[in-house]
């Protein structure tokens, strides 16, 4: 069973409110290529205006995380403790329910985007 | 009336337990769209998750249903929880019922905006770094924001878990008091919950509604000269104001000094950015939100779809989460902020050596124009400035109104020793009184 009934337009909903929030950047730590590589590491896909607005405001707010470094090495103590219980098989969700949000379904898996 | 101010997301009814008995039968709860209602979407004021429509609900939601009150809405919230206006909820932006040209603060916005305009009794925010003090501030309602652990987070979309705690917003701190006496408690869906019977120190079997007495004789009062520096004048002038009508009802105040708490901003978003980025990685589009039309292999099929299902501010938190815990900048940035995190825990367990609450603006500005900070989002973080260092230390806190300024509610927080909500609500409800 496939269900592809929704597909949303959600590809302008965001980043279009950013347009000139370059201006004032003038330590710009990040460049372009390296909001690239991080945008990859969280595969999430940017467009090229995107890119340049990010490096702007990264700049500034790295420079701003910098006062980080004023933080003396404080003792850390924490009073965590593991909470442990016995295993015991009590009822989850149905494999109906659990796949009821999936876009695509299979004989009871996902179905998820091609491997390569 | 609610679509005034578009506090709801999604307004659907979930009845509550017709036979209960206690002061939340019959009454009406708004709740943020990023708590699970069974058979209700529960959007996170994203695109991602849209049409999402959760298989359970979150233990507050029947906790509150068990109680006798009846869910009337899923209300807007910054997407995800990430911001300070409720403007970068997909849904469009919340309307402060106090004046509809400002924003209603965030992220839990929606919530405080229906009680503000009476579309709810009661509602339940999630706080992170703020965000159910911010808007109870921002439209003149009480918030409350439990001790880490006093509540189950089970349901919960998560955004920073070490960080955020489900509390209730209200029009007065009794009502808001004895909603969070119905959500308290140990939940085995959550380890992270306590059982205040085990917590040395703890009253063992609370009641926060029977707390709100407004008896503040003898209770030693906090001020902390770091978190009034740099705040609105017209701000620091009404939270004074209300600071002396607890000295008139018998509290005595006393200046305090909290360092660390200059840190705080930084490193509440380092350790919120880097969690965002471990939690959201969950939406692949594979087992439930948004999925793009992709022909790529899965990596493209991901980013496309994380791509248009996430807005500007949520992608801006997951990159610099990323950047933040990635090969050789996970010592600058992530440990120095656990050091920091560290240092304001002992900063407040110092200062509650010889006071009992600590009193400061709720927020450091008066609530911001509609879209006067959506460009700047530095300058929107900056103004999480005193409800941060809170979170980082695990603590209490309430946001009363203690006034207004210009004709803008302005509020009062007070933050309490931990699992000490009852002293909190006491002194909230004496400024409160004093009103």
């Amino acid at each position: 069973m496939s269900d592809t009934s929704e597909s949303t337009d959600a590809a302008d909903a965001d980043g279009a409110g950013d347009a000139d929030a370059s201006a004032g950047a003038d330590a710009a730590a990040v460049d372009a290529d390296e909001v690239r590589h991080v945008a990859d590491l969280a595969r999430v896909r940017l467009a090229d205006d995107e890119v340049e607005t990010f490096a702007a405001q990264f700049g500034d707010i790295l420079d701003y995380f910098e006062a980080l470094d004023e933080v003396p090495e404080t003792e850390r103590e924490e009073e965590l403790v593991n909470v442990m219980r016995p295993d015991e098989v009590e009822s989850g969700l149905a494999q109906e329910e659990a796949l009821s949000n999936a876009e695509e379904t299979e004989d009871g898996y996902f179905v998820g985007p091609k491997v390569s | 009336m609610a679509a005034d101010h578009n506090a709801f997301i999604t307004e659907a009814t979930i009845e509550g337990d017709a036979d209960a008995e206690g002061p939340l039968a019959g009454t009406t709860v708004a709740v943020k769209d990023n708590i699970s209602t069974a058979g209700v979407r529960t959007t996170c004021g994203s695109e991602m998750l849209a049409d999402y429509v959760p298989p359970y609900s979150a233990t507050v939601v029947d906790r509150l249903t068990e109680a006798g009150a009846t869910i009337v809405g899923k209300a807007n919230m910054d997407e995800f929880g990430m911001g300070t206006t409720t403007e970068t909820s997909a849904f469009g932006p919340t309307r402060n019922p106090a004046d509809p040209e400002r924003v209603p603060g965030g992220s839990s916005g929606g919530s405080a905006a229906a009680v503000a305009a009476g579309d709810a009794d009661v509602a339940l925010g999630s706080d992170t770094g703020g965000s159910v003090r911010c808007p109870a501030a921002f439209c003149g309602v009480v918030g409350i924001k439990p001790t880490y652990g006093l509540v189950s987070r089970y349901g919960l979309i998560a955004y920073a878990n070490s960080l955020e705690q489900i509390g209730p917003i209200a029009g007065t701190v009794e009502e808001a008091a004895a909603a969070l006496d119905a959500i308290a408690g140990p939940d085995p869906h959550d380890g992270t919950t306590r059982d205040l019977s085990e917590v040395e120190g703890a009253d063992p079997d609370p009641s926060y509604a029977a707390a709100a007495d407004g008896d503040v004789d003898g209770l030693t009062v906090g001020v902390p000269t770091e978190l009034f520096d740099g705040a609105d004048e017209r701000v620091v002038e009404t939270v004074e104001d209300a600071i002396a009508d607890l000295e008139d009802r018998g509290a005595e105040t006393t200046e305090i000094s909290l360092p660390s708490v200059e840190h705080a901003v930084q490193a509440y978003y380092v350790i919120a950015m880097a969690e965002a980025s471990s939690n959201l990685a969950r939406f692949d589009g594979v087992r439930y939100g948004h999925r793009a039309e992709s022909d790529g292999n899965w990596n493209e099929s991901f980013a496309e779809t994380r791509d248009e299902g996430f807005g500007a501010e949520v992608k801006r938190r997951i990159l610099l989460g990323t950047y933040a815990l990635s090969a050789g900048y996970h010592d600058k940035y992530y440990k120095k902020a656990q050091d920091a995190r560290a240092w304001v825990r002992q900063d407040f367990e110092d200062a509650f050596a010889d006071v009992d609450v600590i009193a400061s603006p709720t927020m450091p500005v008066l609530p911001f124009e509609l879209g006067e900070s959506l460009d700047d989002p530095l300058r929107m973080y900056l103004a999480d400035a005193n409800t941060t260092p809170v979170n980082l230390a695990n603590l209490p806190a309430i946001s009363v109104p203690a006034g207004e300024a210009d004709g803008l509610p302005v509020g009062l927080q007070l933050v309490g020793p931990k699992f000490d909500e009852e002293t909190v609500i006491r002194a909230a409800s004496a400024v409160e009184d004093a009103n």
